[in-house]
């Protein structure tokens, strides 16, 4: 069962890693982001990372791929120029050295000892999940939340400025056509 | 555990090649971004076999923080982004090049 699980999941995962790479839309991208992140939910969960699952399905399907899929549809109606992309040398290049890469961690993978142990009961619940991140971690997650305080700013300042874009757009637009 | 850990590491690696060739070949800095979370997520499916092969919590608690990190990148990034195109009109990585000397 586990290794069916793994096999279809796996599948998927490379599936979706691939169409992330080679679609030529940026929302088929995206959808196939979605997929390798739904199959990687699946493997959490073979890997007794319950609470992991839930958050990647919330966290990443849920927020992270809609933002991206906003993104696109804010960007690509406006987006008219498609040429024909001249980059043949370079996937003549990165796929003999992302094979090589692949090589030495997969080489490095098979190092690890042994197999898994058994773990302890309610091993990555909710539960256990918790205690850690509020009992040893509790430091890095007070950090995080400024972090996130920080990026929720950023982002806030990032996207509220047109106007200040647009008094100071002259000088960045004649530079822009200029090169063009 | 039925299935070796190896080949949950072997998968990781392969999904984190797969980003990096992204990375590489693409020229749309969206789906450069795309290429940079699947890389996050091949590191995170690294993290989670270790913990469960290591018995050891602390592996899921990277996970924990990769993802805030993740969200919080993303978020930040494509705000850069959006701007870039209001006032370049282009996500083309090869012509947003201001910074060149």
């Amino acid at each position: 069962m586990e290794t069916l699980l793994f096999v279809v999941s796996a599948a998927l995962s490379l599936l979706g890693g691939v169409g992330v790479v080679a679609a030529r839309e940026a929302v088929h991208s995206a959808l196939s982001l979605l997929v390798v992140l739904g199959a990687l939910a699946v493997l959490y969960l073979t890997l007794a990372a319950e609470f992991l699952a839930v958050l990647q399905v919330i966290l990443y399907a849920g927020a992270i791929v809609v933002l991206f899929l906003f993104v696109i549809m804010l960007l690509h109606a406006r987006d008219p120029e498609r040429r024909p992309s001249p980059v043949s040398a370079q996937w003549a290049l990165a796929i003999p050295l992302g094979l090589l890469l692949w090589a030495v961690l997969a080489y490095a993978s098979f190092e690890l000892p042994g197999a898994a142990q058994p773990l302890p009961q309610g091993f990555g619940t909710v539960e256990s999940v918790g205690r850690e991140l509020f009992g040893t971690f509790l430091l890095p997650f007070e950090v995080a939340s400024v972090l996130l305080l920080v990026a929720i700013v950023a982002a806030v300042v990032l996207g509220s400025a047109p106007s200040r874009a647009q008094t100071a757009s002259p000088r960045e637009r004649a530079s822009a056509g200029g090169r063009r | 555990m039925t299935v070796p850990p190896q080949a949950y590491l072997v998968l990781s690696a392969a999904l984190f090649t797969l980003g990096t060739v992204g990375v590489l070949v693409r020229r749309t800095a969206l789906i450069l971004f795309m290429s940079i979370e699947l890389m996050l997520n091949a590191v995170n499916l690294a993290f989670v076999t270790l913990a469960r092969v290591r018995g050891d919590l602390g592996g899921q608690m990277a996970v924990f923080f990769v993802l805030v990190v993740a969200a919080v990148e993303v978020v930040v990034g494509l705000s850069i982004l959006v701007h870039i195109f209001r006032t370049r009109d282009t996500v083309d990585v090869d012509e947003i090049d201001l910074l060149r000397g």
